[in-house]
């Protein structure tokens, strides 16, 4: 099971209402995944500015004081933002990987959901309509989100098991599925040098295109890329800053629907996700082919 | 007073998702004894729900008005469902009779293990159409994906279109007909002679279907070796 969602917006004017489409579109998926959910949003985006999303188990203890905390350790103004359990924290582009080993001495209990420019990853234990409203998902605006609803099968139901995973600056992933091969291409991908937060394999997966685009490819060549080197069943939904993908294994028993208008493109596991949305009626509504990768950009 | 010449839709049910259950409308249709009054149902938003009008025993007219989630129709004997819309996985599953139209596409798996009746596909059919049929007619107005009639074992499957990737993998005695290319066979799928009696059966379901224009002649047969399994020619009429 799992349930996945996605939205791409092609119409400008739809991005104040980004969160709440894509959080009515999650909810509707809550008995494909009652575990846990998650959501990627690739929201505001200030010039040379990058977000930092962090999670904590005692939050009240964890983000009291860590706006100075953090300032003062980095020499730079640093803005936090907190939603329930995660944070948000802003600074400037090029002080992130200093933040982040920065965080990990000053709040060695707190996990880093994602960093980059635009993407604010939340996810958390939990039916979809308790985590939309935890973090308020519907208020949030933004070009482009993914979300998931989980049911876990591959590893433990935990946050760091929840999805979208991210494992490069504004790239994310949610799978439904599950690998057969991906502790071979773990170990791989650690001796390249890329470390692991999870036994999950979808950590795998996004690790993968991660690897694939530091190499230099783009987003459609990495996914073409996992067609050759992941073994299993999965229809992966992928966001980067500025694009949004969609593969799904040859033997493609994992559901997916796709619909497209003048003003977005959307994925849902079910048409059920899409049956909400503006004038989809009028849209293009397809199953995207096995073997076959389909990616938009802004 | 009574008004025999009402006109017919005054007896329709109509049914409004976005203010009934499905579990309410499946009820209803399931509470139908022979001879009801309500023989015609309209079923409104069903907004991709899933098990619409499945398990409906009683021969009576279902149009759903949109397009619908898993199992639509599924186990379907007698009832005559119209689906104005794309249907999910599992369209038609375990079908014994009646017939279901899907004036869309239709998602994985239609038909699989159907037993008798008609289900006609207007659109396209996603893989494994009518895996493991054993008894339906099946008819796909465009094409169909890969890995279709997996271990079909009896009934007829027409597809006006392409056929995907490993045809009739594993097939029984299922007869396939494809007016299109066929990607690749499965294992003991072939090739067959068209007969007379084919052409008639086609003829038949095209019929049927509401398909014109299209003639038998225009379609390959394809069915098993029966290398696979063992045939034994003394059954041949089990099928």
């Amino acid at each position: 099971m799992c349930g996945i969602v996605g939205l791409f917006l092609k119409d400008r004017s739809l991005e104040p209402k980004l969160g709440a489409m894509l959080s009515e579109m999650l909810v509707s998926l809550s008995d494909r995944g009652p575990d846990s959910a998650g959501i990627a949003i690739y929201g505001e985006e200030r010039d040379g500015f990058g977000k930092i999303t962090v999670q904590s188990p005692e939050p009240g203890k964890d983000f009291r004081a860590l706006e100075a905390d953090l300032s003062g350790e980095t020499g730079v103004p640093v803005k936090v933002t907190v939603r329930s359990t995660h944070a948000v924290i802003e600074l400037p582009l090029d002080r992130i990987e200093e933040a982040r080993s920065a965080l990990a001495r000053l709040r060695p209990g707190m996990r880093i959901m994602g960093t980059g420019q635009v993407v604010e990853i939340y996810k958390e234990v939990g039916r979809p309509e308790e985590v939309a409203d935890r973090f308020a998902l519907a208020g949030m605006r933004g070009s482009h989100g993914i979300g998931h609803t989980r049911m876990a099968t591959e590893s433990a139901v935990t946050t760091m098991g929840a999805h979208p995973f991210s494992t490069g600056a504004d790239q994310c992933l949610v799978h439904n599925g599950s690998l057969s091969n991906h502790n071979n291409v773990r170990r791989e991908l650690v001796r390249e040098g890329m470390t692991f937060e999870t036994e999950n394999d979808t950590e795998v997966a996004a690790a993968y295109l991660t690897s694939q685009m530091a190499h230099g490819k783009d987003l459609g060549a990495s996914l073409e890329g996992a067609l050759e080197d992941l073994d299993g069943f999965f229809t992966f939904v992928v966001g980067t800053r500025n694009g949004f993908g969609v593969v799904r294994d040859p033997i493609a028993c994992k559901p997916a629907v796709l619909a497209e208008t003048d003003q977005y493109v959307a994925f849902g596991s079910e048409y059920r996700a899409l049956a909400g949305l503006p004038g989809i009626d009028q849209a293009k509504v397809w199953e995207p082919e096995p073997s076959t990768v389909y990616f938009w950009e802004h | 007073m009574h008004a025999p010449n009402l006109a017919e839709a005054s007896y329709t049910q109509v049914v409004d998702l976005s203010k009934t259950s499905v579990r309410e409308l499946n009820q209803a249709l399931h509470d139908l004894h022979p001879g009801s009054n309500h023989t015609a149902w309209d079923v409104l938003n069903p907004g991709g729900n899933h098990a619409l009008a499945a398990g409906v025993e009683q021969p009576v007219g279902i149009d759903v008005r949109g397009s619908v989630g898993y199992y639509c129709g599924g186990m379907n004997q007698n009832a005559a469902i119209t689906i104005h819309g794309s249907a999910g996985p599992g369209v038609g599953e375990n079908m014994m009779s009646g017939s279901i139209v899907v004036k869309g596409d239709a998602s994985q798996y239609a038909g699989a293990t159907g037993r008798g009746g008609l289900l006609v596909i207007e659109g396209n059919a996603s893989s494994r159409c009518g895996i493991s049929m054993k008894g339906i007619d099946i008819v796909v107005f465009g094409n169909i994906g890969h890995m279709s009639a997996f271990m079909a074992q009896s009934g007829n499957l027409v597809v006006l279109g392409d056929a995907g990737d490993a045809l009739g993998d594993s097939i029984y005695e299922a007869r396939l007909f494809v007016r299109g290319a066929v990607k690749s066979l499965g294992a003991d799928c072939i090739a067959k002679e068209m007969r007379p009696e084919h052409l008639t059966l086609l003829q038949d379901l095209l019929d049927r279907s509401g398909v014109r224009g299209v003639k038998p002649e225009e379609f390959k047969r394809y069915g098993s070796a029966r290398q696979l399994y063992n045939f034994n020619i003394d059954n041949a009429d089990a099928y």
